[in-house]
């Protein structure tokens, strides 16, 4: 009921432009330095309290905002669903309403459901981050894997970017895809026609393909996306080792993107079902930088929010 | 609201759709019954009602309303239905059995039948269960539900998804020449869906049903009205695939019927954008080449009633992520106003609302013809007024058409020439 006065929220990439997408990447580049230096500056957030909210199981997302808060020195509380009222039946905004009566300053929810932290964001006085939303939006992975790619190529613009595998459910594809279409890229999305719905063929500067020797051609960065194995068992694809062999990423099918290439997985792998382990760790793949560009964009967007507050 | 022996209504322009009457007129009853058409004739002393110009025509008969009695009260009663029917000119709605407990036995059929006479606002009909608990698996007791006074047979939301289960259930309907009420939807295909599949669902990453579905489970139940020749309607047609197949039918000469409710020809699937879930409805809103389809079906008499299709809800039904919300919206008050919208002629608007639904459902209402029931609606189809959630009749407040500007406004409604509802924002300016 408390109607939100000067709250800045991360919900999603969908409509950010350039002007909204860089500034984030820029401090967020800062503090991977200053990370790497181990210089990260402690006193951002001092006295500031985070609370992941998490209603679905992620060690990594959970550890990375966890880390991202602690060194910019904010006192940061790991909620998870196991614990919580949420099991006894208490809605989401009743939760909602006494964390905020909590009084704290920033709310990192994933939720299963799409538009949770949407609706969340209507009852609290906190800022939102969205660490991902049930198929809709993983905004903060976007800027991550935008982040990195920038530090390797150079651009964010004129590049061909393919991702591949379970779009249909996969919000980190839908955040990136929002991401590098409004930084003037082009996306290839790759799958079987049970992972890659239709409807984003109308979507600007985006081809559908069913073939990975065809979409991947002179890509300058390939995206593997995570298959859950219920996908097998729902009837969408027959089986791991038919998804491999026709979607799977191995070296013979990297060779045939751009000289370099680089390879990204937003995690946890499968190794032999989305991509070879020849591949995953070989010098084109920056997996695991990805993640340490995670707790830098996380920084940048926890010190930003709460800026773009209190300066509203 | 005494009953007055007499009425006479003067400077009205009367519309009755079954005898394609649409002229400046005057109408008198008496003892609850409409009596001629010459108030010059009554006798000095007696009420007489100046419309100023107004439209007066039969109250409207609506065919497809839930309400939250019994179990679901906090949602909507059968008197705060009520309320909300006679506010939007309604004085005959046709009540679905997929309550808690479900209507599915003739005493529940009677039970609602008498709480309709103690609100003594609206004529209220209940549908029989087809199934029993609407559940989809054992045939309900149709022929001694339709002895207790149910007007129909449905399931309400629920499609039974068997084929030879629904052969059987048609094939028995027949004898009782009963309508069976159908909600158009594959289930499997549906299943756990709550937006039309396209670039928006994908978009919001919300679980999708393709519109195919509908059009789908038309193709399968006019096959079987075909093989058992029984009396099959559908309910809120929203496609223009299952409108072709109905089209087509009904050329071949199956006896079968459709009706749509307004936001289907009034809205798209563009309003659940932000996951907006008072516009989360089932059937879900559809794109714009569908709602164009319904709005063309109208004007062609494809489709051959318009229902409110109300669905109550709570807050806490709505207020929830987008695909874990109840499914529906309220429609009593804004029917009249909203079907208006489609911008057919106002007498086959109103057909679409009076004489046509009363004819399918076989009930003696929506007609002003001398000896009927005075059912009455005075509206005046020009007045405009904005539709606030929260401020209209009725307990549930979940319309899909909050912001909406309606030209078309219900001014007094009447049921057996008792006065049952008097717009009270008029009573200064009219009066």
């Amino acid at each position: 009921m408390t109607p939100q006065r000067h709250s800045a929220h991360l919900l999603g990439i969908e409509g950010m432009g350039p002007q909204a997408i860089i500034p984030f990447l820029d401090l967020a580049e800062s503090y991977a330095l200053l990370s790497r230096s181990r210089q990260a500056p402690h006193n951002v957030l001092r006295g500031r309290t985070l609370i992941n909210l998490f209603f679905e199981d992620s060690t990594r997302t959970r550890t990375s905002f966890e880390i991202a808060g602690k060194r910019l020195g904010a006192d940061v509380i790991n909620m998870t669903v196991a614990t919580s009222s949420v099991n006894k039946g208490e809605t989401l905004l009743d939760t909602a309403s006494t964390l905020n009566a909590m009084r704290c300053d920033l709310l990192v929810i994933r939720h299963a459901q799409s538009g949770a932290p949407a609706l969340l964001s209507q009852k609290v006085e906190a800022s939102v981050v969205n660490a991902g939303d049930g198929m809709h939006e993983h905004p903060t992975q976007a800027l991550l894997d935008a982040l990195t790619i920038r530090r390797h190529l150079g651009r964010l613009d004129n590049l061909e970017i393919a991702i591949c595998g379970d779009i249909a459910h996969s919000r980190v594809a839908r955040s990136n895809l929002h991401l590098l279409q409004a930084m003037g890229s082009r996306i290839r999305l790759i799958g079987p026609p049970t992972l890659l719905p239709s409807a984003f063929a109308s979507a600007k500067n985006v081809t559908l393909y069913h073939s990975m020797e065809e979409g991947l051609k002179d890509a300058d960065v390939v995206m593997c996306l995570r298959i859950q194995r219920e996908r097998m068992g729902a009837g969408l694809v027959p089986s791991e080792r038919e998804y491999f062999a026709l979607f799977g990423l191995d070296q013979r099918r990297l060779a045939l993107a751009k000289p370099g290439a680089l390879v990204m997985h937003p995690g946890p792998m499968n190794r032999g079902v989305e991509v070879a382990s020849t591949v995953a760790d070989s010098p084109q793949s920056v997996i695991s930088e990805q993640v340490e560009m995670g707790v830098a964009v996380r920084m940048a967007v926890l010190d930003r929010l709460l800026r773009m507050r209190s300066a509203a | 609201m005494n009953t007055p022996h007499m009425i006479a209504f003067k400077n009205i322009r009367l519309i009755d759709p079954i005898s394609n009457r649409d002229e400046k007129s005057e109408l008198v009853v008496q003892n609850g019954r409409i009596t001629g058409y010459n108030a010059h004739e009554v006798p000095k002393g007696i009420s007489v009602i100046d419309g100023k110009g107004a439209v007066l025509c039969p109250g409207l008969v609506d065919m497809r309303v839930s309400l939250g009695e019994p179990g679901a009260e906090y949602r909507e009663t059968i008197e705060s239905g009520a309320q909300a029917a006679v506010a939007g000119g309604i004085t005959s709605m046709a009540v679905l059995p997929d309550t808690e407990p479900a209507i599915d036995t003739p005493s529940l059929v009677r039970l609602i039948r008498q709480r309709g006479q103690e609100t003594g606002l609206v004529s209220l009909y209940p549908y029989g269960a087809l199934t029993r608990n609407c559940a989809g698996q054992e045939m309900a007791e149709m022929g001694l539900l339709k002895q207790a006074g149910a007007i129909a047979f449905t399931d309400g939301a629920r499609s039974l998804g068997d084929a030879k289960q629904m052969r059987n259930l048609l094939a028995y309907s027949r004898f009782l020449k009963a309508l069976i009420v159908l909600h158009p939807e594959e289930p499997s295909l549906a299943r756990g869906g709550c937006a039309t599949a396209g670039p928006l669902a994908v978009k919001l990453g919300l679980p999708q049903i393709p519109a195919q579905a509908e059009a789908m489970m038309v193709a399968r139940d006019l096959c079987l009205a075909e093989m058992t020749g029984a009396r099959v309607h559908f309910a809120h047609i929203s496609t223009s695939g299952a409108l072709d197949l109905i089209r087509t039918a009904k050329q071949k000469g199956l006896s079968v019927t459709c009706d749509t409710a307004p936001p289907y020809f009034t809205m798209t699937e563009d309003a659940i954008g932000d996951f907006r879930t008072y516009a989360k409805l089932s059937p879900p809103l559809r794109q714009e080449k569908d709602r164009a389809a319904v709005q063309e079906a109208l004007a062609d008499g494809i489709i051959d009633a318009v229902a409110s299709d109300h669905v109550p809800a709570d807050a806490d039904d709505k207020r929830l992520p987008f695909a874990q919300a109840m499914a529906g919206g309220t429609g009593l008050v804004t029917l009249l106003g909203m079907t208006l919208k489609a911008g057919l002629p106002l007498l086959d608007t109103l057909r679409l609302l009076t004489s046509a639904p009363a004819k399918l459902l076989g009930i003696e209402a929506g007609t002003l013809s001398v000896g009927a029931q005075a059912d009455l609606c005075l509206f005046d189809p020009d007045m405009q007024w904005t539709v606030r959630a929260g401020r209209l009749p009725g307990r549930a407040r979940n319309t899909p058409f909050d912001g909406v500007t309606i030209k078309g406004k219900v001014l007094r409604t009447f049921q057996s020439g008792r006065e049952v509802y008097r717009d009270d924002s008029l009573c200064g300016k009219q009066a």
